[in-house]
């Protein structure tokens, strides 16, 4: 068969038109996105990231339900105005739990890496409840019945279950504890036990300013509170971790 | 070898001979359409999406 | 009879296990779903059991048409109305929001939200509005192509039918706060793996319907059709690979974390638009435009080309979407090189479809479905040149994260998908419905002036505000501070957001007199109407000057 009839057999035979579509398109992602899984420098290990407590976790989990991700990154470039305003920039390590990433692709609103610590919890409260009453100029739009919603999550501890088996470090006792934990975090009377050793640096206290009431404005709070406070990097051993990272 | 090393290697290959190849394999793939003889297939082909409008004449 | 039987028993298995899982499901959202499922198929069996009786109203829905002599055409027919009907949907969430972004006063917490209808907006438009339109027409062209009608006729009424309940489902969801988080990726789980049985049925009636082709050629707008399905089940799947929490419920974690699902994501993200979005469209272009212009493609060899370089190329361009961010340098690096590489395939793809025109330019004054074809070609030239500049790194770092991005999007939606489906359902209709022609040419010229305009206001505010806002987020004093808070930069985009909205609301009006126009022709009616264009002619006068000498 001459070279010219196997070309005209490719045009005339469906399969092995799809099946080199196939490997057409392949090529690209193996090559991209396998060397993420074994090349080792991708992720450099970094002291202080945890995974979230349950409270942070389902507080993250009502940011992606609300689609915040639409509007706020979570992903801060190293330029120096970017920096200057919102923080040192985001290292890879700090998102490695993140189920899926909320690195965000617009900035409606402001990044927010590293907006744990920033303001007071008061001021979240009445900037989710009524965002033009703190930033008359914010076009974003109102969550005032967060803090009239009571936290629901059927079960806690499967969230838990759920994301050791996609490879967060939960413990045992993490899972066990799931719910006392979640209740714990947001209620300052109770008894934490030792959940603030299981999650180094967790804020325990009331954040929506009820303390009688477990509501999603409490989740959501303490997750804001928390991001981008776990990794102290402006420390010596993160900044040499820093000067290997590839990426910058 | 470590996880650096792996990463210098491959980046030279892909700096090097991983881009000739590529390189001539496009260059062959987008002259093959063009070789001897193709045209009047390739015109045959263009022309098959107008044969129903003579259907039954 | 058996096999009505048996239909309605697989039917009523379905509406069981939906009624149990509304019965025990573990969230409010995850109930609604099931109960649409369990609607769903309470219709799929009172159409089974009611076809025995009054089977010549459910030919229609469940059965081909007995006629061997006609393509089986139906789910193409239906496949035009779902488009206009999810497109105007879309266009009208899409002004919402857009006016949500400039008068915040608009959003209704919670269900009305921007966080939860923007999912809904870009849905509805890539995936109800897109998505039908590539299924529809895929459905038309590939029996055309192939001279044969469409193999698996149940099986591709099923692919209808199953993607309009995958639009009802991921749009219900949005509104009740299901989603992965994941753009263009957000339905949860269970709806992910309905869509992927409904796509592998696609894949099947497609590739049937070409293995019993009397054609020997398979037509490139095949190829094309081929890749965009085969590609998008493997991103898919990819990019949806996640753990349910309880198999009861709507929440699910993705398997992948921070940089690698980052770049799953992106890499699913930007190849949406490569292959839903591009390759598919350009399925289109292969044949509707040749039919349209009534000539051959331009170079069916340089379509060749266009096909392997695009999908090759096109798959490594989703880092462009990363640049500066936690993902590994060099993958940023092979991203750009890529998406710069990507713009020859796409302008030589441009260009062998308005080439085909040589020799008839005249219709694109006279012919104003030929003149959206070559608009709609002519942003899609634009938005695959302002794609690979945006991939630069030192462009991106300016436009990244600002709204410049979202009006390269829309010029590329709006301009070439929005376009070149407007002009192949003005193909469809007249000849779907037997119709001598559309109901109104003139009206098609009036919908191309309002779309073109309102694609205008759309790119230039979006290219304003953009660079407005990454200039002012950088800008120092003399003092060595930043100049601007970030509510600065948000008021100054105010106005933009009022004239973006404003291109938005002349596109949606655009598209009122298009569902005008295929109702009306639909409805079998002719709008009495000059030409669209006629020199003026009298025979009287068409003679030489007589010389008066000679009389």
């Amino acid at each position: 068969m001459s070279i010219t009839e196997q070309h005209k057999k490719l045009e005339r035979n469906v399969t092995l038109l799809g099946a080199f579509a196939f490997v057409a398109v392949i090529i690209g992602g193996i090559v991209e996105i396998a060397p993420l899984f074994w090349i080792d420098n991708t992720i450099e290990k970094v002291d202080g990231v945890r995974p979230y407590t349950p409270l942070e976790l389902a507080g993250r989990d009502i940011y992606i339900r609300e689609g915040c991700y639409v509007c706020h990154s979570q992903m801060i470039r190293p330029f120096r105005d970017e920096v200057e305003r919102y923080g040192h920039y985001s290292l890879a390590a700090e998102s490695m739990y993140d189920h899926p990433f909320q690195w965000g692709s617009k900035r409606t609103g402001p990044d927010l890496a590293r907006v744990g610590g920033r303001y007071s919890d008061e001021w979240h409260v009445q900037h989710l409840a009524n965002p033009q009453s703190v930033v008359p100029e914010s076009v974003m739009p109102q969550y005032g019945f967060l803090a009239d919603a009571d936290l629901t999550i059927g079960d806690p501890a499967a969230r838990l279950t759920a994301l050791s088996r996609v490879g967060v470090p939960y413990t045992a006792k993490d899972i066990e504890q799931a719910r006392a934990d979640l209740l714990a975090q947001a209620d300052p009377e109770a008894d934490a036990g030792d959940l603030a050793k299981r999650y180094p640096k967790a804020q325990i206290r009331d954040y929506d300013g009820k303390p009688a009431r477990l509501t999603e404005m409490d989740a959501l709070v303490a997750y804001l509170q928390m991001l981008g406070t776990l990794v102290d990097v402006n420390s010596a051993a993160a900044q040499e971790d820093l000067a290997t990272e590839t990426g910058r | 070898m470590s996880g650096h090393s792996t990463y210098e290697t491959l980046r030279h290959l892909a700096d090097s001979w991983g881009l000739l190849a590529m390189m001539g394999i496009f260059a062959a793939l987008s002259l093959w359409p063009f070789r001897p003889g193709a045209k009047r297939h390739s015109d045959e082909a263009a022309r098959s999406i107008f044969k129903d409008e003579t259907d039954g004449r | 009879m058996e096999l009505v039987l048996s239909r309605a028993a697989a039917w009523f298995a379905a509406l069981l296990l939906a009624v149990i899982a509304v019965a025990a499901a573990q969230d409010s959202g995850f109930a609604v779903h099931m109960s649409i499922i369990a609607i769903a198929a309470l219709i799929g069996l009172w159409v089974t059991i009611s076809r025995a009786d009054y089977g010549a109203i459910a030919r229609g829905i469940i059965r081909t048409p007995a006629d061997p002599g006609r393509y089986d055409d139906d789910p193409v027919r239906w496949g035009v109305i779902a488009t206009v009907f999810w497109g105007m949907a879309g266009f009208a969430a899409g002004l919402y929001i857009a006016l949500q972004l400039a008068f915040p006063v608009l959003n209704f917490e919670p269900y009305l939200n921007f966080g939860r209808l923007r999912p809904l907006h870009t849905s509805a438009v890539i995936f109800a509005f897109g998505g039908n339109a590539l299924i529809a027409s895929s459905f038309y062209v590939v029996q055309r192509t192939c001279r044969a009608r469409l193999a698996l006729p149940g099986l591709a009424r099923f692919v209808f039918w199953g993607y309009q309940l995958f639009i009802v489902l991921a749009a219900t969801g949005y509104l009740m706060g299901i989603t992965q988080s994941k753009e263009y990726a957000e339905p949860e789980w269970y709806v992910d793996w309905w869509l992927t049985i409904v796509w592998v049925a696609y894949l099947a009636v497609f590739v049937g319907t070409i293995l019993k082709r009397k054609e020997p050629h398979i037509y490139v707008a095949n190829w094309f059709y081929l890749s965009f399905i085969i590609t998008v089940a493997m991103l898919h799947v990819v990019n949806n690979l996640d753990l349910p929490v309880s198999l009861l419920g709507s929440k699910s974690y993705s398997v992948f974390a921070g940089v690698q699902s980052a770049l799953v994501q992106w890499w699913y993200g930007h190849n949406a638009v490569g292959f839903f979005l591009t390759a598919g469209f350009l399925a289109m272009m292969y044949y509707f435009v040749p039919k349209q212009a009534e000539r051959p493609i331009f170079s069916y060899r340089l379509s060749i080309i266009h096909f392997w370089a695009l999908i090759f190329l096109y798959i490594w361009a989703g880092p462009h979407h990363l640049h500066y961010t936690a993902l590994p340098d060099w993958a940023q690096t092979l991203g750009m090189v890529f998406s710069v590489m990507l713009w020859m395939p796409s302008w030589g793809g441009m260009i062998n479809g308005l080439m085909t025109l040589n020799g008839a330019w005249d219709k694109v004054r006279t012919d104003p479905i030929i003149r959206m074809m070559v608009i709609s070609l002519a942003f899609y030239g634009m938005s695959t040149f302002e794609g690979p500049l945006m991939s630069i790194k030192s462009v991106n770092s300016l436009s990244h994260y600002t709204d410049w991005t979202i009006g390269h999007v829309h010029s590329g939606a709006l301009g070439w998908n929005g376009m070149i489906t407007f002009s192949v359902l003005y193909f469809l209709t007249p000849r779907l419905w037997n119709r001598e022609r559309l109901y109104s040419l003139r009206m098609v010229n009036w919908h191309f002036w309002l779309a073109t305009a309102g694609i205008v206001f759309y790119a230039a505010s979006m290219w304003v505000a953009g660079i407005t806002q990454g200039l002012m987020w950088r800008e120092y004093g003399a003092d060595g501070y930043l100049v601007n808070s970030f509510a600065d930069t948000v008021a100054a985009l105010h106005p933009m957001y009022i004239l973006r909205a404003f291109g938005g609301l002349l596109y949606l009006a655009g598209a009122v007199i298009l569902v005008i126009n295929i109702w009306l022709t639909i409805a079998g009616r002719q709008r009495v109407e000059e030409p669209l264009r006629q020199a003026a002619y009298d025979p009287a006068a068409d003679r030489p000057i007589v010389p008066a000498a000679a009389n």
